[in-house]
């Protein structure tokens, strides 16, 4: 399928993307997940063939697309703030891609009319483009991007313009689709929790490389280093200093939240200073050596649980409201990031 | 803007105005409208009427007027198609790579371009007959290479080309370079080549825009008249010409009458047309990305088509106007009358004789004399379209019920052609025309639409509670005025006498028709110095249009200075 092979780009004279490769099999979901500014769209775009890599190649089945230019490559994208073409309405918009393929005008009206269902917009047919809502507006332009039934999918950002709970439905209706039609797919975002809930595998691109790959369980239980457990929000990063061994091989760690016992198979030594993670349990979990201490700076209500601010910024998820100054013990799962 | 977030302050905005002038809400009004009303009435209005009742006379509406006058259209028509198509083939390529390709100098050539849009026609006209008339540049280096140039169609397209292709430049490119980049990525991913998406995307995103600008070229060539007397002659008969012809030459009022009425009509239909396409392009836009499409020229091919193009448009925007000064100082033919070898090369003879009064002269005066008209001509427009130009600006700044129906009044003068103003003065004032102070209240008549259109944003961007503030303070109204009003409208100030100046000095449709002919006008000057035989007077011709055409340009960079960002599109 879509093989990515060291691609670099630079982005007015400083690297932006540094030797990127992925693969993306068949009927798979892949998520790009960044910052930013990160490059991941324009890693897009040098995938759809807008833009010109300065290395590397895109492979399509073993076959090499450089020559290929964009039009003639097959692959639907779909923008975050929908790029429907302004001056046609619904049913043109949609019928775009088939008409540039030639496809015969009844083939054209039933394939338009296909799409329209799978988006739950089975009747727009005739409405302007300009009149519709913004998530309306972005069904039609994934609409338009499944009509030609392309061979990859792309999309930027699709729901960034969107509010939440609009964004909620239609990613799961977009999960729905992408399952029905098997078309494989790269998926673009900032937020993790999209990427989380879309992807069958996510890319985490940082400072022009991919530095965390793998499904999305495997992600939030192991974020392997500071940056990407940050970036996440799984926890609690916090930086320490390695004390000795216990008897069982566990690194001792000493920070300014209390001491804790870290099994991790890095080597360290003594005086080190590493980054950890400290993810809150739940109460009824089974016992933990490991109890954070800290003072309560600030309580902030979240759907279903307190997020609590610590001193020194670290940040606490509890079932419980604690008061504003009051001492707090929590007992903590840790996990070294070397 | 953001005063409006203020409930309690609409009340306050609408009972405002200029703190010296005080008093009730209607008064104000009739205060404020009392002098630009009445000026309008007495030099516009009524001097309409009276070609409106002429052109019914009995005498206007004869069989044999009624062929004239059809020809003329016909004419017209044929002229003003021919020139727009012709500026859409130039403009449309250069819309495209200013909106689209990024390359050294692009500034300067954007400046360039939008040079002879402001210039006076007789400098257009003199600065093409220097280049390719019969005695200009190209034929007199180049004997073997000979040409008619001046008196045909060409000269006329050619030089409408050169007025209105920034027109196309401005409309279309800024239109061009607002499509969303995305919108033609999409079409790209969906299968369409770079061909078909021109043809299914960017063309029809730019055909309202492509409109109006084709249409405010065509009304203006349609219009024009200075560029077609001077570069193509009277043989040449749009309904401008004609009208002049019947006024000066072939002395048939009536006819005139009637002629102008079609024009005024045809006008009228075209910018009503005009602003209905206006209304749709603006509604259109849609939400615009931060991303641009501006890319540099990277192929060779593009290289070659970017680099031989620019060259193209600078050579047809700069040639013209160099030729001017060039052929002004250099000697290239014999005097009339002159026996003794020509001396070729460089002279300042042609300026110097420009301070001279020689028996024979088309004057009774040295023409240096023409210009102390001029810029005598251009202090009193400048005086008198302030004076009414402000009352009225302050008074559609922050407008009311009966100011918005006044507004489209005000800005009457600008459908009407020069030369209808100057034949409505005849008719109405013909026992004056001895009086060289009629011609700057023609010139008002053509400045006051901008200078009111420079002042109004400016005193309407002044937030009222400035005012408030200041008086509570303890500011006195005319404290408030000095401290306040002045420090922030001296910059529009500038602006707008500066745009009354440089058209004043240029106007030449309506100063033909009424200016006397011992009080020229540097316009009327260089148009009869161009009319006679002999190097002598053909080099003044030149030495006055330089003299003009760097006047005008100083003027033009110094409105752009002082005009406030963001006013003075089309």
């Amino acid at each position: 399928m879509l093989e990515v092979r060291h691609i670099f780009k630079t982005y007015e004279g400083k690297p932006l993307l540094e030797n990127i490769s992925f693969n993306v099999g068949a009927g798979e979901t892949v998520c790009l997940l960044g910052e930013s500014g990160s490059g991941k769209s324009t890693l897009l775009r040098i995938i759809a063939g807008l833009e010109a890599p300065e290395s590397g190649q895109i492979l399509w089945d073993g076959v090499d697309l450089a020559a290929t230019p964009a039009h003639l490559r097959d692959f639907g994208l779909v923008f975050q703030d929908y790029a429907l073409f302004p001056h046609l309405d619904v049913h043109e918009n949609v019928a775009f891609g088939l008409k540039m393929r030639g496809t015969p005008r009844e083939e054209i009206d039933r394939r338009v009319a296909n799409s329209l269902e799978l988006v739950n917009l089975s009747g727009f047919e005739s409405r302007q483009v300009t009149d519709l809502s913004g998530g309306e507006q972005q069904r039609v332009a994934l609409a338009r991007a499944l009509a030609p039934r392309p061979r990859l999918l792309m999309f930027d950002e699709p729901l960034g313009a969107l509010d939440r709970v609009l964004r909620e439905d239609l990613l799961d209706e977009l999960r729905a689709i992408l399952h029905r039609t098997e078309i494989p797919s790269i998926y673009v975002t900032h937020d993790q929790e999209e990427a989380f809930a879309i992807a069958d595998r996510i890319l985490i691109l940082h400072d022009g490389g991919i530095v965390r790959e793998g499904a999305p369980a495997d992600v939030w239980a192991d974020p392997g280093s500071a940056w990407v457990a940050g970036f996440l929000g799984v926890g609690n990063v916090m930086r320490g200093e390695v004390r000795g061994r216990t008897k069982n091989g566990e690194w001792k760690v000493e920070s300014g939240f209390g001491a804790f016992v870290v099994d991790c198979g890095h080597a360290h030594s003594p005086g080190d200073k590493v980054h950890f993670l400290a993810r809150p349990l739940p109460d009824g979990a089974e016992a933990d050596t490991n109890l954070l201490q800290g003072v309560v700076r600030d309580v902030i209500f979240q759907r279903d649980q307190f997020k609590v601010r610590l001193e020194d910024g670290l940040y606490l998820y509890l079932d419980e409201a604690p008061k504003v100054g009051e001492r707090i013990t929590a007992r903590v799962k840790v996990e070294c990031l070397g | 803007m953001n005063q409006t977030m203020n409930p309690g302050d609409t009340q306050a905005r609408r009972s405002f105005d200029f703190s010296v002038f005080s008093g009730p809400l209607w008064q104000k009004r009739v205060l404020l409208w009392l002098l630009p009303l009445a000026f309008l009435i007495l030099f516009f209005f009524y001097p309409l009427s009276r070609i409106l009742a002429l052109s019914l006379d009995a005498s206007a509406l004869t069989a044999g007027n009624l062929r004239i006058a059809y020809s003329a259209l016909r004419f017209t028509f044929y002229q003003a198609a021919l020139s727009t198509l012709l500026t859409l083939l130039l403009g449309l390529p250069a819309a495209y790579l200013f909106a689209r390709y990024e390359f050294r100098g692009k500034s300067l050539l954007r400046a360039l371009t939008a040079v002879p849009f402001m210039l006076p026609t007789v400098v257009v006209a003199a600065g093409f007959n220097a280049l390719l008339g019969p005695r200009g540049l190209v034929q007199n280096l180049l004997p073997s290479f000979s040409f008619e140039f001046v008196g045909t169609l060409w000269a006329i397209l050619i030089a409408h080309v050169f007025y209105n292709t920034t027109i196309i430049i401005r409309v279309v490119g800024n239109a061009l370079s607002s499509i969303d980049p995305k919108l033609e990525q999409a079409a790209r991913s969906l299968g369409a080549d770079p061909r078909r998406v021109w043809w299914h995307v960017t063309l029809p995103l730019l055909r309202p825009a492509l409109l109006a600008a084709s249409l405010l070229v065509f009304l203006f060539d349609f219009t024009s008249f200075g560029v077609i007397l001077l570069l193509g002659g009277p043989q040449f008969a749009t309904l401008e010409v004609e009208i002049y012809l019947r006024v000066l030459r072939l002395p048939d009022l009536p006819l005139a009458a009637l002629l102008s009425v079609i024009q005024l009509v045809c006008t009228l239909v075209f910018s009503v047309l005009y602003t209905r396409i206006l209304a749709r392009t603006t509604v259109q836009t849609a939400p615009r990305a931060a991303e641009t499409n501006l890319r540099r020229p990277k192929s060779i091919r593009d290289k070659l088509l970017v680099t031989s193009f620019v060259f193209l448009l600078s050579s047809f925007f700069l040639l013209p106007l160099s030729a001017l000064p060039f052929r002004s100082l250099f000697r290239l033919e014999a005097d009339r009358g002159q026996r003794d070898a020509v001396q070729y090369g460089f002279t300042t003879e042609y300026d110097q004789e420009l301070f001279v009064n020689r028996r024979g002269s088309v004057f009774y005066v040295p023409p240096v004399q023409a210009a102390l008209n001029s810029l005598g001509y251009a202090g009193g427009t400048v005086v008198l379209s302030l004076l009414l130009g402000f009352p009225a600006a302050v008074a559609l700044a922050r407008p009311t019920r009966v100011d918005k129906v006044l507004d489209p009044l005000v800005m009457l003068p600008l459908g009407s052609s020069a030369v209808m103003l100057g034949l409505g003065f005849i008719l109405s004032y013909g026992a004056w025309l001895t009086s060289p102070l009629l011609v700057p209240f023609a010139h008002t008549l053509v400045a006051l639409p901008f200078v009111i259109r420079t002042l109004q944003p400016a005193i309407a961007s002044i937030p009222n509670r400035l005012h408030q503030a200041a008086s509570v303070l303890g500011a006195s109204p005319l404290r408030i005025w000095r401290t306040i009003d002045w420090p922030i409208l001296r910059r529009s100030t500038l602006a707008a006498a500066t745009f009354a100046f440089t058209i004043s000095l240029g106007e030449f449709g309506a100063t033909l028709l009424i200016s006397r002919p011992d009080y020229p006008t540097i316009p009327v000057a260089i148009a009869r110095f161009l009319s006679q035989p002999g190097g002598l007077n053909y080099g003044q011709a030149m030495a006055m249009a330089t003299i003009l055409m760097l006047l005008t340009t100083a003027s033009i960079l110094l409105i752009e200075k002082f005009r406030p960002p963001g006013t003075g599109e089309f």
